[in-house]
Formats: structure tokens, C-alpha cells, sequence
């Protein structure tokens, strides 16, 4: 409710005394306020800046943090008054929403700062008031796009793969990124000389060469070489239709890529082709035939998958699509009406080439845009007169929409410029986490080397003691408190895929066949599980994309070879296996703190075990709240 | 015409520009504190924290009727209360003068708050008589009882029909009118709703609302 409404609301019950001689029924029992009425000034110190304010003020929002008993959580007694530990600039703000009942948006801040700020304090950001609400909107959806970018650039990926993608996901990726692989490279520029080739050949195929021996008529290239040009329209028409149906084959999507721009213009590029084939050398239908050679000339859109600025360019007129159109529509209205005028004015000359209102519009048209053929000249003062208005207002009509379009070209362009710095910054602060998280790790591995917490001399430990702090010790503590529970140990990704090793060999013709027939996913094959795990790792984390396996899960539990355990009942068996997945998949994302945003991926990659998605996703979404929460910055 | 055309102006800058800057400085400051307190029956602090928010919705001070149609139809979403708001702002406005200020409306708060039953019931006799001439006709009742149907809106359970404020007004002079001359008189209305518990007892609902 406003400010205001409750404001006046005394004053609304108050005046209810006018209606009380006129009641046909008793009135109802007023409701009983139990709270103080009186007022008092509350403290709340905000980060070191202290602010003050009635109660009443805070109490008029009560499903906000200060309006409502939340914020006794926050109450000091010592020095009687509110501490908050948060932004004591956006606090300012969020005050005088209490205060005014509007919430302004501070331009010079960070829209992600203050919806957070927003989110803490309980305000939804809907309520910002009229003034600000243009400005948080569009930076709003600006961040919307960067940070949709973002995980499209991480998605898109020059990451290598995960090991076992199919050969489908492999072309996919070659057709996609052709810089990931010199096959695709190779492809790449291939598929561009051709289409350069193909457009060349249409367009020489016109030209008139010199006529046969015995003849004196100049041909078209065309015709004299028809079988060259054939050979050649063939060869690249067929070259096309494997492109197309190999990227059809590779596509995730069938019936999106079929649905897609790219896919319609190849589709139309080879068309005409193959209904040539179809067709009979009909004299009545060939007419129709030579039509669709026409379409031919599509094929140099195909070069939009070579060039960057073609796709901008496209982009624009799509995002232009409704200046564009109100373009369109005030062109014709003014060429109608000039049309229209220029007839009835040109009506009386004798032979005047304005012989009717649509050829009037040809007039219109060549003066709007100020071609002025002079095929159709205005003879009749009036329609001097009417000619000079008409490309007057032409200049006008089209100067208009083109500042819009430029600008949202000029927009278009510098989002792709930014989404090339952003993966150049990627790769760099990628780079920066790997080597972080194994310096984490490596600390971990090391401590556990020199005996750490386990005893050992009194001096190495003593000298390891002093260089850690006390964060770490409890790191480490935590760490080997999961190791005693899991009866597992951590190792380096090295020594792991050694042992991976050794157990494939050793382990798998043994257990296969007595613990494949349990739960699918409990098998106790290291390479199966491994694998398994990666992908689970990979998927369980809050970053964004597969490819990032190798940077991010750089921890892998590995099975001790505590061969003597594994004839134990197979219920303890599972349990401890479900009990170490459950481990492994919060400490991993307790660990792995990238201030991405939540990803996508994970839903839809779930791995096939039936069985464990239950306890996977609990877990998935309690990595989420972890990942906001703790945020281990050493790692 | 030719002014649209910017090809008149130089000549006629002076005169406009003047008037535009007095308009939007009106501002009213209320009687001081002690005044007020010996007018009403409100302590200081209540009157304190009533002027805070009063002067947090109302910066410049004063009420126009437009502004107290507003925020009094918000009350009633359902309805059409701009009628009943103007009886209402007519009846606060004890100067005529077209805008409430803070003391009317705090003397007129005090009065439905805190006075006694007498009080009350001359403050609502008052709001009933719309031309203030001390007798209530059965034109201006019917007017009243019109704008608070009105309040109600459609969606209704039974229905509003369109004799039902007429009925309630006869109602109300069949009770109120003794000497049955058509008008209802200040006093025939305060003995006649003394002698009424129920209005009697109603009238103690609204004391805590502040």
C-alpha cells in the first residue's frame, strides 16, 4: 500500500462518524490495534553511517525487511540500534523509499549492485517510480544481454570438447567454429570459394562473348560454353546439397536448423537446381524454369556465415523491422497522395505521360528519392507547383527513419565488438582460476604430505603451522573430515588417471557382472565411473559450460585400493557410493565459487542413471544456495 | 498563424513569461503548535506526528478538492466516490475558501475523534446540509445518500436498485423529521439521534483511530 493511503487512512475511518446516523444496521466492531501508537526515532547504522528515522516511517512497507520484525535479526543492544553491513550509498535510497514511497534507480551505480541491495532489503525493483524506470529498464536489459552473451560465448565455446562426444557434436562444432580445427578451417574456406565461384559463373554466364564461327550474333557466355558452365553449376549445386545435408545431419536441433535463415537460403540456393532436373524441356513451363535461375543469386547470401558485417547488417534491419516499416508506410501514403495530385494536375495537358494514377506513382517515387529520371516531366504550372512539394517532402520523409537505423546499427556492431574483447578476457581469467584452485589444491596435497593434522614430527609440523591461517587449517580440517568419512582420499588429476589405469585392467572383468545388475549408476568400475563423473562433476558445478571440465573439476576422488571392502553387502556398498556422490557433488560446488551465473546446461544434460537423480538434484540445488553463499575467495 | 512559424516572435516575448512564475509558489504555513493544541483535543505529540504526514503528502500545505477526490476514491476502488468526496471536502473546508488547510483538517479530525457525542453529530448534520442554511431538505439528503450508493458500485449483493436511496431517505425523515414540515432542523436531528442507542453506541467505534 502507498505511502499516502496509509497516511490517510485515519482520516477515511474518521470521516466514517458521517454515516453513522444514516446506518440501516449496526456497525461492526472496529479493528483492535494492539501496537504503540507512539512514535520514536529508530537508529540504523548502515556500514559506519548512521541514520535515523521515525518508526512509523519504516512500518508503513511491513513486508520489507525494516517494516517488518526481520530486522530485529540486525538489532545491536549494545549501542541500541540497527547494524546493517551493506552499501551505506544505495542505503540512502532505499531509505527515501520508505520516506516518499518512491523508489528512484541512481544512475551512476551498477544495476546489479542495486537489485541486490533491493533483494536484501525486501523491495521488489517493480515500484521504482515513473522518473527512473526508463533508465533502470534499459540498463537492466543491457545487462541482460551482456551477461546472455556471456554464457553464449562460454556455451559456444572455443573449449575443447568433452572426450566422448559423438561424431555428430564434433561436425556440429566444426560447421559452428571452423577456427576450432584445420578440417573445419579447410571446409570452411572450401564452401566460400565455391559460393565465390558460383556467383562469379552466374553473372559471366550474361555476358556476351564473342559470337560462333559463321555467325555475326553475339552470344551470351552462356550459351557459348553451355556445357563448361554446366559442369561447373553442377559440381558446385552438389557441393552445396552435402554442405546442407551434412549440417542437417549435425544439427542438435533438426527442426530448429530447418526453421533457420542460414538453412532456407541454402535450401533456395539449391533448389532451382534440382527442380530443373525434375522439369521437362516444356516450351510453356521452361519460362517458369528460367524464373527460378533467378533464385540462383541467393547463394551469395550464403556468404553471411563467412562475414560478420552481413550478419550485423541483418541484424539491424531486424531490429530496425519497425522503423523500417513506418518508413514503408509513410513513403506510400505521401507517394499516393502526390500521385494523386500530380494526375488531376497534369489532366488537362494534351499528350501528358501522367496517364493514370498508378503511372503517376512512378513520378512520385523517381522524385521522392531525388532520381529524376525525366521520363515523366510536369508540363502544367500546378503541377510544377505540386512536382517542387512532392521532392521537398521527399528528402524529408526519408531523412527520418535513418538516424534510427543507424544507431541501432552502430549498437548492433558494438555488442559484437564487445563479445570479441569478452572472450579474449575469458581465456585470461580462466587461466587466472586454474592456476588459483591448483594452487588451493596443491596447498591441500601438500599439507597432507607433511603429515599435517595427523602428528608426525613436531617441528615440520610446526613449521607448516605457521604459514597457513586460520581459515586454512579449517579448510583443511574440512577436507580430511570428508576423506575419514569416505574412507577416500584426495590426489592430484596425475596420480588419478594412473590409477584409473591400473583399476580398468584390474577391476573390471571382476565386478561388472555381480554390481552392473544393481543401480545402473553405482558401478564400481573406475574407468566407467570416472567417466561418469566427469560428466556429473562437470554438470553439478554452477559454471556454465561442458567444456570447462577440465579447468574447473580439477579434484577427482579416486578409489583407494581397498580391494578387501568391495565383497561387503552390497547395501553398504551403495549407500557409502550414494554417501560419496553426495559429498562429492556439494564439496565440489562448495570449492568452485566462478561468480558465474546458474547454469542452464545441467538440467538438460542429466546423466542416464535412473536411479541417483533424485539425490543429484537435491544436491544441484543446494549448490546453487552455496554458490551464493559461500564464496571462498582463495580458491 | 504566422506565429506558428517562428517568423513573428521577436516581438512578443515579454508579455507571457511574467505570469507563468507566480502560480506555482502558493504555499501555506499552519498556526503555530500551542494554537492549535488549545483548538483541538489532541496532544502535542499527536498533533506532531499528524502534521508529518500531512506536510509528507501535501509539501505546499494546503489540499485542493481534486487532490482530496484522489486520494479519497482510493479508499473505494469498487465505486465512484468523487461525489461523496466532495460533500466530504466541503464539509472539512470551514472557510470556503477551495483548499483545506492543515487546521481545518485537524480541527475537524479532533471533532470526529475526540468530541463529544453532541459534537459528532453536529459535525455529520453539518456535512448533510449542503448549503450550510441549517435545515437539511430531502433534496440535499437524497444527493448525500446518492454518493454513498454510489461508493458501493456495481457488483453489489443485492443489487443497487435505482429508487433505494430514495427509499432510505424517506426512512430517514419518517425517523428524523418530527414536526413534519419536509425539512429536518439541527435539533430535531440531535434529540431525535440521542434518542437512538444504536447511533449512540456506534458513535464510540471510531475514538482509537488515532
Amino acid at each position: 500500500m502507498a505511502a499516502g493511503v496509509a497516511t490517510w487512512m485515519p482520516f477515511a475511518r474518521a470521516a466514517a462518524v458521517g454515516w453513522l446516523p444514516l446506518a440501516q444496521q449496526t456497525m461492526p466492531k472496529p479493528p483492535v490495534d494492539k501496537t504503540s501508537r507512539s512514535d520514536e526515532i529508530l537508529f540504523v547504522n548502515v556500514s559506519g553511517l548512521r541514520f535515523q528515522t521515525w518508526k512509523n516511517t519504516l512500518d508503513r512497507y511491513p513486508d520489507t525487511l525494516l517494516g517488518s520484525s526481520e530486522k530485529e535479526f540486525f538489532y545491536n543492544e549494545e549501542t541500541q540500534e540497527y547494524f546493517f553491513d551493506r552499501d551505506p550509498e544505495m542505503f540512502r535510497h532505499i531509505l527515501n523509499f520508505f520516506r516518499t514511497g518512491k523508489l528512484h534507480y541512481p544512475r551512476h551505480e551498477c544495476i546489479q549492485a542495486f537489485e541486490e541491495e533491493l533483494a536484501f532489503y525486501g523491495i521488489i525493483p517493480e515500484i521504482i517510480g515513473d522518473c527512473c524506470m526508463e533508465e533502470y529498464r534499459d540498463r537492466k536489459k543491457e545487462n541482460q544481454e551482456r551477461l546472455a552473451e556471456d554464457t553464449e560465448a562460454e556455451n559456444a565455446g572455443d573449449a575443447p570438447l568433452p572426450p566422448d562426444a559423438t561424431l555428430r557434436d564434433k561436425l556440429w562444432r566444426a560447421f559452428e567454429n571452423p577456427h576450432t580445427s584445420t578440417m573445419a578451417l579447410v571446409f570452411y574456406y572450401v564452401t566460400g570459394f565455391f559460393i565465390a565461384v558460383s556467383v562469379i559463373a552466374n553473372v559471366v554466364e550474361t555476358v556476351p562473348c564473342r559470337p560462333l564461327k559463321g555467325s555475326v550474333k553475339d552470344l551470351p557466355c552462356g550459351e557459348k560454353f553451355s556445357v563448361a558452365f554446366s559442369c561447373l553449376d553442377t559440381a558446385c549445386v552438389l557441393i552445396f546439397s552435402c554442405e546442407y545435408l551434412m549440417r542437417l545431419y549435425a544439427a542438435p536441433s533438426r527442426c530448429d536448423f530447418a526453421r533457420s535463415v542460414m538453412s532456407v537460403i541454402d535450401v533456395v540456393a539449391i533448389l532451382p537446381f534440382y527442380i530443373g532436373l525434375v522439369m521437362p524441356e516444356n516450351e510453356e513451363v521452361s519460362g517458369a524454369f528460367v524464373t527460378l535461375r533467378v533464385f540462383r543469386v541467393f547463394r551469395i547470401f550464403k556468404f553471411s556465415r563467412h562475414s560478420q558485417g552481413l550478419r550485423i547488417l541483418g541484424c539491424t534491419l531486424q531490429a530496425c523491422a519497425s522503423e523500417l516499416g513506418f518508413l514503408l508506410f509513410s513513403l506510400t501514403m505521401a507517394v499516393i497522395i502526390f500521385a494523386t495530385v500530380m494526375f488531376y494536375a497534369e489532366k488537362g495537358t494534351k499528350g501528358t505521360t501522367f496517364s493514370s494514377i498508378p503511372a503517376s506513382f512512378w513520378y512520385t517515387i523517381v522524385t521522392m528519392t531525388t532520381l529524376g529520371y525525366g521520363d515523366m516531366v510536369p508540363d502544367s504550372i500546378a503541377g510544377k507547383i505540386f512536382g517542387s512539394i512532392c521532392s521537398l517532402s521527399g528528402v524529408l520523409v526519408i531523412a527520418l527513419p535513418v538516424p534510427v537505423i543507424v544507431s541501432n546499427f552502430a549498437r548492433i556492431y558494438h555488442q559484437n565488438q564487445r563479445a570479441d574483447k569478452m572472450r579474449a578476457q575469458q581465456k585470461v581469467r580462466q587461466a587466472r582460476i586454474r592456476m588459483a584452485k591448483k594452487g588451493a589444491t596443491n596447498a591441500f596435497l601438500q599439507h597432507k604430505e607433511d603429515g599435517g593434522l595427523q602428528g608426525g614430527d613436531s617441528d615440520s609440523t610446526a613449521l607448516c603451522v605457521k604459514n597457513r591461517s586460520a581459515f586454512e587449517h579449517q579448510h583443511h580440517h574440512l577436507l580430511q573430515c570428508l576423506e575419514k568419512t569416505t574412507n577416500h582420499e584426495f590426489t592430484d588429476e596425475v596420480t588419478y588417471s594412473e590409477v584409473c589405469m591400473m583399476d580398468s585392467v584390474g577391476f573390471r572383468t571382476s565386478r561388472s557382472t555381480s554390481l552392473s545388475s544393481q543401480q545402473g549408476a553405482t558401478t564400481t568400475c573406475c574407468s566407467r565411473r570416472s567417466k561418469r563423473r566427469a560428466i556429473r562433476l562437470a554438470n553439478s558445478t554452477v559454471s556454465v559450460s561442458r567444456g570447462s571440465v577440465q579447468e574447473l573439476a580439477t579434484l577427482h576422488i579416486t578409489k583407494t585400493p581397498v580391494g578387501t571392502q568391495y565383497p561387503q553387502s552390497r547395501s553398504n556398498l551403495n549407500a557409502r557410493t550414494e554417501d560419496l556422490k553426495l559429498n562429492c557433488d556439494d564439496y565440489t560446488a562448495a570449492i568452485i565459487s566462478i561468480p558465474t551465473p546458474p547454469a542452464n546446461t545441467p538440467d538438460e544434460s542429466l546423466p542416464n542413471s535412473p536411479a541417483i537423480p533424485g539425490i543429484l538434484r537435491n544436491s544441484r540445488s543446494s549448490t546453487y544456495n552455496t554458490q551464493e553463499t559461500v564464496k571462498i575467495s582463495s580458491l | 498563424m504566422l506565429k506558428q512559424f517562428g517568423v513573428w516572435e521577436p516581438l512578443s516575448l515579454d508579455e507571457s513569461s511574467e505570469c507563468e512564475l507566480e502560480l506555482s509558489t502558493v504555499r501555506h504555513q499552519p498556526e503555530g503548535l500551542e494554537q492549535l493544541q488549545a483548538q483541538t483535543q489532541f496532544t502535542r505529540k499527536e498533533l506532531q506526528s499528524l502534521y508529518r504526514d500531512f506536510k509528507n503528502e501535501c509539501p505546499s500545505g494546503l489540499v485542493d478538492e481534486e487532490t482530496f477526490k484522489t486520494i479519497y476514491s482510493q479508499f473505494f476502488p469498487q465505486g465512484d466516490a468523487t461525489t461523496y468526496a466532495h460533500f466530504l471536502f466541503n464539509a472539512f473546508d470551514m472557510d470556503r475558501n477551495g483548499t483545506i488547510h492543515f487546521e481545518d483538517f485537524v480541527i475537524g479530525l479532533s471533532v470526529l475523534l475526540r468530541g463529544s457525542e453532541t459534537e459528532k453529530l453536529r459535525w455529520a448534520f453539518n456535512l448533510y446540509d449542503i448549503n450550510k442554511d441549517g435545515c437539511i431538505t430531502k433534496e440535499e439528503m437524497l444527493a448525500i445518500m446518492t454518493s454513498i450508493y454510489d461508493m458501493m458500485g456495481r457488483y453489489t449483493y443485492p443489487s443497487v436498485r435505482d429508487d433505494d436511496p430514495s427509499e432510505h431517505v424517506d426512512k430517514f425523515f419518517q425517523k428524523m423529521d418530527r414536526n413534519r414540515d419536509g425539512v429536518v432542523t439541527i435539533d430535531e436531528f440531535i434529540e431525535t439521534c440521542q434518542k437512538d442507542e444504536d447511533i449512540m453506541a456506534s458513535m464510540q467505534l471510531f475514538e482509537n483511530v488515532i
